[in-house]
């Protein structure tokens, strides 16, 4: 119980734990390679990943967005899995044939039009009986830019500012309608209540907006809020207006430091110690014993990264081939031609000042005495977010997540499509409700149920807007101007 | 597919938007009002148009009719109940009405190639151009109107062409031996910029997709005559729809235009006409329903308007099709009306050979009659 006083603020454990897939569009962790790998856009791969998922009570279908094609030096990218479907048009379909799985899709504030994606949210909510969830993303640069209309037209420095003004737009357009603004019966003088439904504007530096939205409530009120971005203004950003942050810190100590962050950051922001989830990107390599679970692992990284990915690896950072160079060898004397690295590769890999990591990352190998491939397998292959070993060793370390409140769950990537969760669901799970840490039924029927998300309130801004008379007014029902 | 062929084999379409196409459908629903907006509604509609052997349903989209006051004011977005569809689905082709002119168009073109891949090679596009200030105004964008309206939806709808063109077929290559898993000469860019001519503010696209070439290759786009009359091609060019929705107030003027446009058009697209339909149904006379209906909210409707019984409207429909390649029926009453459609028109359609058969998992464009198309940068490149 130490562990969680250091976290403070009154912040309790929930004492259990809750996962979610990750679907990969596009990584270098899902091993194409294996001949029992499938599709990994066909429709049936996703199915058979969600339904799996639903039969072990995953509380969530995660689904990542990139919005332009990944490059590597100036083409696209060719070795590893790549191309992706729309995530909310794949969460309608999975919509329906599943039943209580929640569907997150992440899409992006500064590529989008507030009034549409909410509508868009909405509509995938309530097309799932209350399941969906918005994994708000702020990603920027004139190279995605360049598939849109507006471009490359927002600096860095204000991803947040104008996520924030999007994502309150968005709570406001999921509050306009009231909660039974539908008329009960057929004989009803109208079909929606006179008005019951509020006209929601915003006129920001780079959108303004004029709606009146078109959808009810859900099931679970409204989408359910997910952050992934890892910045302190995106930690401030998430501490204020997210339900569950989808975060980048599994290992345990960093877990309990993370939470603690985002803890003191929620309270600071006015809301409770608890309100926040926090689910990092996990991998698990799992099997009946830890020496075949760490077989099993060779043979994954091996799988992951080939002497090719190696050499691309680092070709993304010196900005050029070094396809001369052994894999097998020290990294690359020569220094890179790029300054910074660009962001093709995608926003994981934005900005790095290149010259003066190629120095660090020689050094580093050179004491470790690694050659380019087992460098590269170390860097990329999140050493931190993999959970290797037999099923009940996972299960004691997972325990000791769920007791402390290090985490509120785990969002799994599996490296295999589409049978990547199968251990998980058919091992794991047993192991971990067998500790009372895992769910034994899904708490009811929407996300925010699974996760044990309160209801959300009317926000407090719409009614103060509506009093103060800046943002809205009513409109449908009486039908407005 | 000479015209005057008596059991030419056309296809139907059901537009399943809301209730039906009367405003004050809702009232005759056999569903609570607040039960609209749900998958199970999505779900029982689609499920009961397929067995009823509807060749294709569409779904409407857009702001709801500002004058609507006292009827429906939800609508769920067309591409989600689309794609909700598909995998419950076998037979039916599932399109739906996307906007062109205040959309981003690698959005449109990313969703529906989606569509195709969940729907199996199922999925249509109807384009829409509103360009309504209400629509304007929830982007903070100006009204778009009159021509401009059709250079819009041309930009947009070739967009998406050269998105969808923009993996080759075989560009997903898993190549163990080399370690590549795709091949990269098969990507392109889009590089689309908007023309000189363009009206509103010109937009460029890069490319290539964000994901590969749908299962049709190239989805079928439908577009409404209007459209085609000021500026949509309707023809084979990167811009080009493949089938036109044909709308006329009168049953006779719809014909009219049917034999028009396929004589403008020299078989060039697939015409589809409109019509709205009321039948007798539940001991009611498709008029007394109508006009009960109308006691609540008048219907206004620019859809030539067949109101009688069943055997009637097999004579109107087998006339119809006889000429098109297919038809849209929009019922007043989606729960009243699909019962009798289903009961008593298409069994003796189908009887007659007036329709084409219903294939499971055959693509929109098998049903269109249309090859799968080359790729345009395949022919190009290599
Ligand atoms: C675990 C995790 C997952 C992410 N997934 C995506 C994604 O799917 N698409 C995307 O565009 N960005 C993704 N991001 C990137 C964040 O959105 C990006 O970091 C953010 O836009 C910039 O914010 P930051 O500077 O606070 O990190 C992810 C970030 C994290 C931590």
């Amino acid at each position: 119980m130490s562990e969680n006083q250091e976290i403070g603020h009154g912040f309790k454990p929930s004492g259990q734990l809750q996962f979610g897939i990750f679907f990969q569009g596009v990584n270098s962790g899902t091993i194409w390679k294996a001949p029992e790998s499938g599709s990994q856009t066909e429709f049936d791969s996703f199915r058979r990943l969600a339904q799996t998922a639903e039969r072990g009570l995953f509380a969530a279908f995660f689904l990542g967005e990139g919005l332009r094609l990944r490059e590597h030096l100036g083409r696209p990218h060719a070795l590893d899995v790549a191309g992706r479907p729309d995530a909310q048009t794949m969460l309608a379909a999975l919509a329906g044939v599943t039943n209580k799985i929640g569907l997150v899709a992440t899409q992006n504030t500064t590529y989008n039009d507030p009034a549409h994606l909410a509508h868009r949210l909405s509509s995938l909510d309530l097309i799932s009986g209350g399941r969906a969830a918005w994994n708000v993303v702020t990603t920027d640069n004139a190279w995605t830019g360049a598939n849109f209309r507006r471009g490359g037209y927002l600096d860095h420095a204000d991803r947040y500012t104008h996520a924030e003004a999007f994502v309150e737009t968005a709570k406001r357009i999921w509050d306009a309608w009231d909660g039974h603004a539908i008329s009960g019966s057929e004989t009803a003088p109208a079909w929606q209540a006179p008005g019951s439904v509020r006209r929601v504007r915003h006129d920001g530096r780079h959108y303004s907006v004029d709606y009146t939205p078109r959808l009810p409530r859900s099931a679970q009120y409204r989408p359910v809020l997910f952050q992934a971005g890892d910045s302190p203004e995106g930690r401030d950003f998430a501490a204020r207006q997210a339900d569950v942050i989808f975060s980048a810190h599994p290992a345990y100590d960093g877990a309990v430091a993370f939470r603690r962050d985002i803890v003191a950051r929620t309270v600071r922001a006015g809301r409770g110690a608890n309100d926040v989830k926090i689910m990092p990107a996990s991998e698990f390599i799992l099997a009946a014993t830890p020496s075949e679970a760490l077989e099993k692992k060779e043979w994954v990284r091996s799988l992951q990264i080939g002497p090719e990915q190696a050499l691309a690896y680092l070709e993304q950072f010196w900005g050029r081939e070094l396809s001369g160079y052994d894999p097998d060898g020290p990294l690359p004397e020569i220094d890179p031609v790029v300054v910074e690295t660009s962001e093709t590769r995608g926003s994981g890999f934005h900005g790095a000042k290149a010259r003066q990591l190629a120095d660090q990352w020689r050094a580093e190998a050179k004491d470790k005495g690694q050659s380019i491939r087992q460098f590269v397998s170390g860097k990329t292959s999140r050493v931190d977010a993999t959970f290797t070993g037999s099923y009940t060793d996972v299960a004691d370390t997972l325990a000791r997540y769920a007791q402390t409140g290090a985490v509120d769950g785990f969002n799994i990537s599996p490296w295999l499509v589409p049978s990547g969760l199968d251990e998980i669901v058919n091992h794991l799970v047993p192991e971990l409700q067998e500790r009372g840490v895992y769910p034994t039924e899904y708490a009811g029927h929407t996300l925010r149920e699974h996760l044990g998300l309160p209801v959300p309130v009317r926000s407090r801004e719409a009614d103060d807007d509506a009093a103060g008379g800046l943002k809205l007014e009513l409109a449908v029902g009486q039908q407005q101007l | 597919m000479s015209a005057g062929d008596q059991a030419r084999a056309g296809f139907l379409a059901l537009e399943l938007d809301g209730d039906g196409a009367h405003p004050a459908a809702w009232r005759a629903a056999r569903h609570a009002p607040a039960d609209l907006l749900t998958g199970e509604r999505v779900r029982s509609t689609v499920l009961a148009a397929e067995s009823a052997g509807f060749h294709v349903a569409t779904f409407s989209d857009g702001p709801l009719s500002p004058g609507g006051g006292a009827d429906i004011g939800g609508r769920l977005d067309a591409v989600q109940r689309a794609a909700f569809a598909g995998p419950l689905t076998r037979s039916i082709v599932l399109v739906p009405e996307v906007d062109t002119v205040y959309t981003e168009p690698f959005h449109v073109a990313t969703q529906l190639a989606s569509l195709d891949y969940v729907s199996g090679g199922r999925a249509g596009w109807l384009v829409a151009a509103g360009g309504t200030e209400r629509e304007g105004a929830a982007v903070g964008r100006d009204i778009v109107d009159g021509a401009a309206l059709a250079l819009e939806a041309a930009a947009s709808v070739e967009v998406s062409r050269r998105l969808w063109d923009s993996w080759e077929d075989d560009a997903v290559i898993r190549d163990v031996e080399t370690g590549r898993y795709l091949d990269v000469d098969k990507l392109h860019y889009a590089d689309f910029e908007t023309g000189e001519d363009f009206p509103g503010a010109g937009y460029s696209v890069k490319g290539p997709a964000i994901i590969p070439r749908p299962l049709q290759g190239q989805l079928p786009v439908l577009a409404p005559a209007g459209l085609v009359a000021t500026g949509l091609a309707a023809d084979n060019s990167a811009a080009g729809i493949d089938a036109v929705l044909i709308s006329a107030p009168s049953l006779g003027q719809l014909a009219a235009a049917v034999d028009n446009l396929r004589e403008r058009s020299e078989g060039a697209v697939a015409v589809i006409a409109e019509i709205d339909v009321v039948l007798d149904a539940r001991g009611q006379s498709a008029a007394e329903r109508v006009a009960q209906l109308d006691a609540h909210t008048p219907w206004h409707s620019t859809r030539a308007r067949y109101t009688g019984d069943a055997a009637g409207l097999v004579e109107l429909l087998a006339d119809v099709l006889a000429k098109a390649d297919g038809v849209r029926l929009h019922p007043a009453v989606l729960d009243v009306d699909l019962d009798e459609l289903s009961r008593l028109v298409l069994p003796e359609l189908r009887r007659r050979g007036a329709l084409a058969p219903v294939v499971p998992d055959a693509t929109f464009r098998e049903l269109l009659g249309l090859g799968r198309p080359a790729n345009r940068y395949a022919s190009v490149g290599n």
